[in-house]
This record gives C-alpha cells, sequence and structure tokens, in this order.
C-alpha cells in the first residue's frame, strides 16, 4: 500500500492515544473508533487505548445484539493483541460505578485510577477521543 | 507551528465543525501552518455538495470549500466513513477528496498538534 510505504519509509514512531468514552451501540463512535485504533497499529504506531465512562461497555462479555439489529463487533477487541496493541487502560472509576471488573471484559486490560491516567495522558503525542 | 485537524461531527446536529473551521482560519491568519484537515465519523457530511442550507444560514460545506482553495488545504474524507454514509467523489464539494485513516495516521505523526473537534 502506497501510504505503509510512505510512513515505512519516515520511521517515526509517535504515541497515539484512543479514549473510548461511549457505548457501545447507539451511536457509531465505538465502531469507527475501533477502525482508527487498528489503522495506527497498522502503521506501526505506539498507541495505547483508553476506555472510561460509557466507554466500558464495549469491552463487556456477552454483548447480546440481535434485538438492536447491529454487529456485535467485540470479538474485534480480541484482535487488538495481534495488531501488537497491548496498552488498554481501563478507568477504574468508571468500572466501579457500573458495577463491573475486569473479569466481566472480553480482553485483558490494566485497570488504572482516573488520577494515574492523566498521567499516562499528559505522556502521549497524540490524543484521539470519541 | 504546523496543525493537523480531525472533525468528527457534520454541519449541523453539533458545532464541531464549525469550531474547527474557526480556528482553522484563526491558525492561518496569525500565520501557522495546516498539514491537513480529516474528515471521520460524520463529518464527512462537510465534503457534500448537494447540501442546500436555507439563505439565511452559514454554508459550511462552502466556506471549508473556499478556505480550501485559499490556502491551498488538504481537505481529505475517510473513505470507510464517507461510503457507508453516501458520500462519493460525484458529490464531493471543490477541495475535497477521499482518501483512507492512514492519512489522519500519517497528519499525527507530521503535525506538531493533531487537533480534534466532535461531541
Amino acid at each position: 500500500m502506497h501510504e505503509e510505504d510512505e510512513f515505512g519509509e519516515s520511521g517515526v514512531v509517535k504515541r497515539f492515544m484512543y479514549v473510548n468514552r461511549k457505548a457501545p451501540y447507539g451511536t457509531i463512535y465505538a465502531l469507527e473508533c475501533l477502525e482508527m485504533i487498528l489503522i495506527a497499529a497498522a502503521f506501526d504506531q505506539d498507541v495505547s487505548v483508553v476506555f472510561a465512562d460509557d466507554g466500558v461497555y464495549q469491552l463487556k462479555k456477552g454483548q447480546d445484539t440481535k434485538a438492536v439489529n447491529m454487529k456485535n463487533f467485540s470479538p474485534t477487541y480480541r484482535a487488538l493483541d495481534d495488531y501488537d496493541v497491548e496498552k488498554i487502560y481501563v478507568e477504574k472509576e468508571s468500572l466501579e460505578a457500573r458495577g463491573l471488573s475486569a473479569d466481566d471484559l472480553v480482553i485483558p486490560v490494566e485497570v488504572v485510577a482516573a488520577a494515574d491516567l492523566v498521567e499516562i495522558m499528559a505522556a502521549q503525542d497524540v490524543v484521539l477521543s470519541s | 507551528m504546523k496543525f493537523g485537524i480531525l472533525v468528527n461531527e457534520g454541519p449541523f446536529t453539533h458545532q464541531a465543525s464549525d469550531t474547527a473551521y474557526q480556528f482553522t482560519k484563526a491558525a492561518l491568519e496569525k500565520g501557522h501552518e495546516i498539514h491537513r484537515v480529516f474528515f471521520y465519523h460524520d463529518g464527512v457530511n462537510n465534503a457534500n455538495k448537494l447540501s442546500e442550507p436555507q439563505s439565511d444560514d452559514r454554508n459550511l460545506v462552502r466556506l471549508w470549500s473556499d478556505l480550501g482553495k485559499e490556502h491551498d488545504l488538504d481537505l481529505v474524507v475517510c473513505v470507510a466513513a464517507a461510503l457507508r454514509r453516501g458520500i462519493k467523489d460525484e458529490i464531493l464539494a471543490e477541495g475535497f477528496h477521499i482518501s483512507g485513516l492512514g492519512q489522519l495516521i500519517e497528519s499525527g505523526i507530521q503535525a506538531d498538534r493533531l487537533v480534534v473537534f466532535g461531541d
């Protein structure tokens, strides 16, 4: 692919962070954000992903979307590991407020308190939120 | 400074695209460089030349198009987001073009700051 060659040659790696704050269905943000994450990873950037607020529901196990006539795309998060996206943070407060724990999620994550997340976020080059 | 701009909302339901436009215009007036304006999510609707706002409303599609012409801006519409919303080459306003999400990542790499406008 033309674009890939272009980036490959430049060899620049930046820290990209994607912040997911919205529920998986009801709006398209979560699905299209996942598409962005996979592209950044395909271009060998240093990618990390955050799930906060209702965004933590994106990772909830056992999603059944038949009744809302939407594709259940939660299995796609498992592909993050194949793309070497290993820095996956879930905000502790958001998880607890919704009665969830890391065991309820489809992939292994690092549960981080909001105060610590601030520091991780401040260390990024590019932060994309949706 | 070199800015990358990401517009995540269309011209009507949200203010994001208006704010992005004002930011881009102000940055250019201050002598900054705009590496690229990338349109994603419903932001792809900013490129639809079939859009006809009422005559006393601002026409954001035209404003982006004119700003693009004036400053030779790279106005890029995401192909995947565009296709599912029916935004195709034949209805693109002047100055916009359709390309891949890689263009957004490149803007994140090349620009000093990538500024996101969205809901």
